[in-house]
């Protein structure tokens, strides 16, 4: 049988060998627990925990999938916490029709990003909707990450300064190109990737230095400078001319009518810190894949309270608004 | 100093006597003066007032209301540009009646309109053919390429207008004072810089042709006012890299082979003369306002809204009671509220601070 059919959820044979000889030979025979729960021991009395759902249109893109997309996304958000990720969940809603093979490789590509995450998968569950009732296929994720430090938040002040570990813009805009069959987005490709072990190493060097970090998924980059700004007595400038962004993202972007700052990431994370240890934190990013493109992209400001806003190439400044719905593609 | 940073403290720092006001036709020009922050750097007693070059605004309650009648009543699947979704209708918007279960699609190119229809063929689809002389050849095209089809489910809801006209009842009105034009770039790579000639020889105003990047706004605006400041009704193109004297007469020829010019209704300015595109008679069949005859509701305006005189250079977004209070992204009262063109919704993203 080479598709999903609702007998994979009933509870009997069917189902107990796509667990046993795909799911969890894939996923880890030496890590998930086969009982109703999973029981950890952990180092810290302080956890990060966290929870997920991913859903996207293709499963499969350049540069990741959904499977990927989950392990690295329960990562981020425990890591921008200042948290050391160990232990996730995963719960799979199947379609039926699913191909086994196409699932095989999304289940390949998340036991991949576990193992270099170096996160357990440890328990999950498995459920199957009729045809029509899903989008081929859905994951929900837990995490549970220790806290060797206290959670890295901080008061922002003025001279603050804003660091990303890399170019802007590149996961949304290699979906929508797909989406969109832009067939001259071939250079394209999603920037998915665990942040934890470039986050611990600037930790780790730096643990006084960082003020705030998140991960700059949806809405992107603009919108978690909104919500830091949010009701605050302090500015978020951004300056346009040190913001990494590659030129296949700015030409999707400009014919789509969509700005890349609100264009969702999948491996970047955003921090604010302490302006005597920037360029130094930027330089231990640069010694990580994730970070190689690293810089210095703006600093917190008195000007302009509670905005995020952009310093263009020539001098002028614009604001970054808040994000009222999904960006639509122009006329023209 | 790299040179637009030269260019960019030229333009601060130009010395202007007594107050100048300058418009931009273009929609695109709207948003990228705020974008690129060129707006910001403006010296003082320089404005720039909007004027009627966003192809959504300026489309009447009644076009969007004709097409959600038909959608309706004739079970069409309505594809559209993004950008129609959420402009209020007199009743309702596309957006609102897709959640009620109208069929709407929103495609990236008029194109993918055709492709759509192609490949659907027990289903009848009607594109909302909207824009100015830079869609209307591609607009054009799909009509031509649905005839090659022989596609019996694609339509069209004829709705393109014509800049030139709505440039000349707007200096014919005399309403607003307008020193000098910035010129569309994309609308004259089309119909040519000599299409605009008139606004010189016969208005006696100076305008340049400008590109759409900082450079193109920082070295128009500059041209412009220095044909203001020396008193010299010239029209200029800035944009030479794309815009040529005669235009685009390929893409025109196309244009006019599936389009003949007609009366359209402006939203704020009314009916003008000769100044849209209707569809030839030879290509009545793919005319959505020929082959359904719905019934359409009347049109009505909604009260308080300014967008017309907006679009007039009347006022500017920030002069309407309703902006930003009643007038908002989440609850438009008005088309240039949401259009990524309108001049409210740039003033409302980049404006303020």
């Amino acid at each position: 049988m080479d598709i999903i059919v609702p007998g994979h959820g009933s509870g009997g044979k069917l189902m107990n060998d796509l667990i046993n000889n795909l799911i969890k030979s894939i996923l880890g025979n030496d890590t998930i627990q086969l009982d109703d729960a999973a029981c950890l021991t952990l180092p810290t009395p302080t956890i990060a925990f966290t929870t997920d759902s991913y859903t996207i249109t293709p499963i499969e893109f350049s540069g990741g999938t959904i499977g990927s997309l989950a392990i690295n996304g329960t990562v981020n958000d425990l890591a921008v916490m200042g948290a050391t990720p160990k232990y996730i969940s995963c719960a799979l809603i199947l379609e039926e029709g699913l191909e086994i093979e196409t699932l095989k490789r999304i289940l390949i590509s998340m036991k991949e990003a576990a193992v270099k995450a170096r996160v357990a998968i440890v328990t999950g569950d498995t459920k199957v909707v009729p045809k029509g009732k899903g989008d081929r296929m859905y994951i929900n994720t837990a995490g549970i990450g220790v806290l060797i430090t206290p959670p890295q938040r901080r008061e922002i002040t003025p001279g603050d300064i804003i660091i990303i570990n890399g170019s802007i813009g590149d996961h949304g805009t290699a979906i929508m190109a797909l989406r969109n069959n832009l067939t001259f987005s071939k250079g394209l490709s999603s920037d998915c990737a665990a942040l934890n072990h470039l986050i611990e190493d600037v930790i780790r060097q730096y643990p006084d230095a960082i003020k705030f970090m998140r991960d700059a998924t949806r809405g992107g980059v603009a919108s978690v400078l909104n919500e830091i700004t949010k009701n605050a007595s302090f500015g978020a400038k951004l300056i346009e001319d040190n913001l990494p962004v590659k030129d296949e993202v700015k030409g999707v972007a400009d014919i789509l009518g969509i700005d890349p700052l609100y264009i969702a990431n999948e491996g970047k994370v955003i921090m604010i810190v302490d302006s005597n240890y920037a360029q130094y934190i930027v330089d231990v990013m640069k010694k990580h894949p994730e970070g190689k493109e690293a810089a210095i992209i703006g600093q917190i400001t008195a000007e302009f309270p509670g905005k995020a806003y952009l310093q263009t190439k020539i001098g002028g400044n614009r604001i970054l608004p808040v994000l009222i719905e999904e960006q639509l593609p122009r006329i023209c | 100093m790299s040179d637009i940073k030269k260019e960019a403290a030229i333009l601060s720092q130009y010395s202007i006597q007594k107050p100048v006001a300058i418009m931009e036709v273009c929609g695109t020009h709207t948003t990228e003066f705020f974008r690129t922050g060129v707006k910001d750097i403006f010296p003082q007693n320089l404005r720039l007032i909007d004027g009627p070059g966003c192809p959504v605004c300026v489309t009447s309650n009644d076009y969007l209301d004709t097409a959600i009648a038909i959608g309706w009543q004739y079970n069409c699947v309505i594809t559209t540009f993004g950008d129609m979704m959420k402009v209020p209708s007199s009743y309702s918007s596309l957006a609102k009646e897709k959640s009620k279960g109208l069929q709407v699609e929103v495609v990236y190119s008029p194109m993918d309109a055709v492709d759509l229809a192609a490949k659907n063929p027990d289903k009848q689809f009607v594109f909302l053919s909207i824009g100015f002389e830079t869609t209307a050849p591609t607009e054009a095209v799909c009509v031509l390429e649905a005839n090659k089809k022989n596609l019996k489910n694609f339509f069209i809801l004829p709705g393109n207008k014509l800049t030139v006209p709505a440039v000349k009842v707007l200096l014919d009105s005399g309403e607003v004072n307008i020193d000098g034009f910035i010129l569309p770039g994309h609308v004259s790579a089309i119909i040519g810089k000599k299409a605009w000639n008139f606004i010189a020889t016969d208005y006696g105003k100076p305008a340049v042709v400008a590109g759409f990047e900082d450079h193109d706004l920082i070295r128009g605006t500059i041209a412009l006012l220095n044909l203001i400041t020396k008193n010299t009704p010239q029209v200029l193109n800035e944009y030479t890299r794309v815009v040529r004297p005669e235009g685009n007469p390929k893409a025109l020829e196309i244009m006019y082979s599936v389009f003949q010019k007609g009366d359209a209704h402006w939203r704020g300015i009314g009916v003008i003369p000769e100044s849209g595109l209707d569809l030839k008679p030879e290509y009545a069949d793919f005319d959505a306002t020929k082959q359904f005859k719905a019934d359409v509701p009347p049109p009505k305006e909604h009260p308080g809204c300014r967008c017309g005189e907006l679009l007039r250079g009347v006022i500017i977004p920030t002069d309407c009671p309703l902006f930003g209070k009643a007038c908002n992204p989440e609850h438009a009262v008005g088309p240039c509220m949401v259009s990524s063109e309108g001049p409210c919704s740039a003033y409302y993203k980049y404006g303020r601070k």
